[in-house]
């Protein structure tokens, strides 16, 4: 199984995350994200650090968890590499992740490009044989 | 089989049975070349905007126009206040991405032994890149400032001159700031980034006037063949892309709540007039306001550099826009005045002598509209005409345009030989990122000249200068 792959987009960045469950899902899809970002092989586990999320549907997690991890990449100055994820469904979806990484070192870390947003436009979260999530950033 | 009727020379019309829900048919500048390189998607993105309620006239694209999200980049539309709408699906998360230019009274003669030099002091003094944090360490106090006054708080804050701010579009700071509306997280991004220029498609460059094609308005505009300009292109920052996001989801909400179909759920609004609407407005303008204080602090950063290399320079703010906000302007519909919200997604306000939102300096000829090329290929100073207020709302194109994915070009180019490219054309490069330097070759974009002729031609604004890239500073 691919975790994630990279589609063509005339000026953003496409891509499809795959997970076997949602959770696989999700953590895929942030390393496809912290990868347009920079080069995560580069990126050591040296600290980490934490965010809950709650929303109506998985969809509405799924997108807030990715501009999450922007917003905490961008005040945080760090770069993220490992997630440990846990998904619970209530009446409400919840997310509970413990970040990995270490703090950006433009000596170290290959950067590729500081991404702005997450764009809504063909954003899709799907199960079929595998879950699927497709995301297009705004970069 | 997409069917686009060709109007006139350089307008196509997409008409109003091309997709269900479109309410006005969509207008598309381009010649017949251009349109061969506007993709599916592009077109798709036209249609889905006509659908929008309260759309005025046509959904438009800029010669310049493909592939984005919501709106197509180079998108415009213009809605009525009754039964209309407000999108940031038409402003985008970089909200105020914009240009100014910076004319000296230097030669590029005397200062072409030092370009090289003068691009790495301006990299060291303007931060770029990935986790750039500003020389500005703004406080809370000063953040709020700057969303509610924009460049004027740079300049009162000795980041500029007053003149700075007559030469700017909406005198570097528009009216109806909400800070109320800025959420925390928004502040906490855009507090560090305030004085960053970012990265992507962002840049500082030095630049020669290497060809004025209208003489007298060139005069008026401050520029010479030869002369040393400075252009900066950069936005909102993080501020401006978290207002974005955070908006999108109330508006997300208030689809549903006003029964509002839209095709592309980037597309979200709200009914002008409603707390919705206007909580969105008074955050965009918050991101605008921002936007021009960036760029106004990074100017003076600029003319500080510049001071220590060649005395006390001249480095005057030829003019500012915005590519990317949403703005209440007046045009004329079937004959009658109208305040209409006017999108404009990637795409330069081009106002004619005729506007009174053009700075006195420039009243008898038209404001001065920036187009930025890429790296390699050169930039064009236009001048707004009054005829563009019929045709485009008063709009043209807002750069080159995009033709080539990020992923096609890092397969294509390498960042190194990409510099050595420009290096061996003359014009030197610095970036924080080689693969930066690939995905932004001359090649991924479509070509200027050709670009800047449509609106040439359309009458939209006309030539004034030509000016091509010495050095360039990128994230």
């Amino acid at each position: 199984m691919k975790a994630f792959e990279y589609l063509e987009h005339t000026a953003d960045v496409k891509f499809r995350a795959y997970g076997r469950d949602p959770v696989e899902m999700l953590e895929n899809a942030a390393l496809a994200l912290m990868n347009t970002m920079a080069d995560i092989s580069s990126v050591r586990l040296k600290e980490s650090w934490s965010t809950e999320l709650e929303a109506a549907d998985l969809e509405h997690l799924a997108y807030d968890w990715l501009s999450e991890l922007i917003f905490l990449s961008e005040t945080e100055a760090a770069l993220f590499s490992s997630f440990q994820i846990k998904l619970e469904q209530n009446q409400q979806w919840r997310l509970a992740v413990d970040l990995y990484g270490e703090k950006i070192d433009l000596g170290r870390h290959a950067f590729k490009n500081a991404v702005k947003a997450v764009t809504w436009h063909e954003f899709q979260v799907k199960k079929n044989e595998m879950w699927c999530m497709q995301v297009v950033l705004d970069v | 089989m997409i069917m686009i009727n060709k109007i006139a020379e350089n307008i196509y019309e997409l008409p109003i049975g091309h997709k269900a829900g479109m309410r006005v048919p969509g207008r598309i500048f381009v010649s017949e070349e251009l349109l061969k390189m506007v993709e599916p998607g592009t077109i798709d993105q036209v249609a889905n905007v006509a659908t929008l309620p309260g759309i005025v006239k046509y959904s438009m694209a800029m010669p310049d126009a493909h592939l984005g999200y919501g709106f197509p980049i180079g998108g415009v539309a213009a809605f009525r206040q009754e039964g209309g709408i407000i999108s940031p699906g038409g402003v985008g998360f970089d909200i105020n991405c914009g240009v100014r230019l910076l004319r000296s009274d230097l030669e590029a003669k005397t200062a072409a032994p030092l370009i090289s030099a003068l691009i790495d002091s301006l990299f060291q003094a303007v931060p770029s890149g990935l986790g750039a944090t500003g020389r500005l360490r703004a406080t809370e106090k000063q953040l709020t400032e700057a969303f509610v006054a924009g460049a004027k708080w740079a300049v009162e804050d000795g980041y500029g001159v007053k003149a700075d701010l007559e030469h700017c579009e909406e005198e570097g700071h528009m009216k109806g700031a909400d800070p109320s509306q800025v959420s925390l997280k928004a502040r906490k991004r855009g507090r560090p980034q305030l004085g960053t220029l970012g990265s992507g498609n962002h840049f500082l460059e030095i630049q020669r006037v290497e060809e004025i094609f209208d003489q007298a308005v060139a005069e008026r505009f401050g520029l010479f063949p030869g002369q040393i300009t400075v252009m900066i292109h950069c936005g909102s920052r993080g501020a401006g892309h978290q207002i974005c996001t955070d908006h999108l989801e109330v508006l997300g909400k208030a689809v549903r709540k006003y029964n509002i179909d839209i095709p592309d759920r980037q597309l979200a609004c709200a009914p002008l007039g409603t707390p919705e609407a206007e909580h969105y407005f008074g955050a965009m303008v918050c991101a605008a306001n921002y936007a021009w204080a960036n760029r106004q602090v990074i100017s003076h950063w600029t003319r500080e550099v510049f001071d220590k290399y060649f005395g006390n320079p001249k480095l005057d703010l030829v003019y500012d826009v915005a590519h990317n906000v949403a703005k209440i302007e007046e045009h004329s519909i079937d004959g009658s005045k109208e305040a209409l919200y006017v999108h404009r997604k990637g795409a330069t306000r081009a106002f004619g002598p005729s506007r009174e939102e053009v700075p006195a300096a420039y009243k008898d000829v038209g404001q001065p509209v920036l187009i930025p090329g890429s790296m390699g290929t050169p930039s064009y100073v236009l001048c707004g005409k009054d005829q563009a207020s019929d045709l485009t709302f008063g709009s043209a194109c807002h750069g080159a345009g995009r033709i080539m994915s990020r992923s096609q070009a890092l397969k294509r180019f390498a960042g190194k030989e990409v510099k050595a490219a420009l290096s061996r054309g003359g014009i030197v490069v610095r970036s924080t990122s080689p693969a930066m330097l690939a995905e932004e070759a001359p090649q991924v974009y479509k070509p200027s000249h050709e670009v800047v002729e449509v609106v040439h031609r359309l009458g939209i604004a006309t030539k004034v200068a030509k000016l091509v890239p010495l050095g360039v500073s990128k994230g």
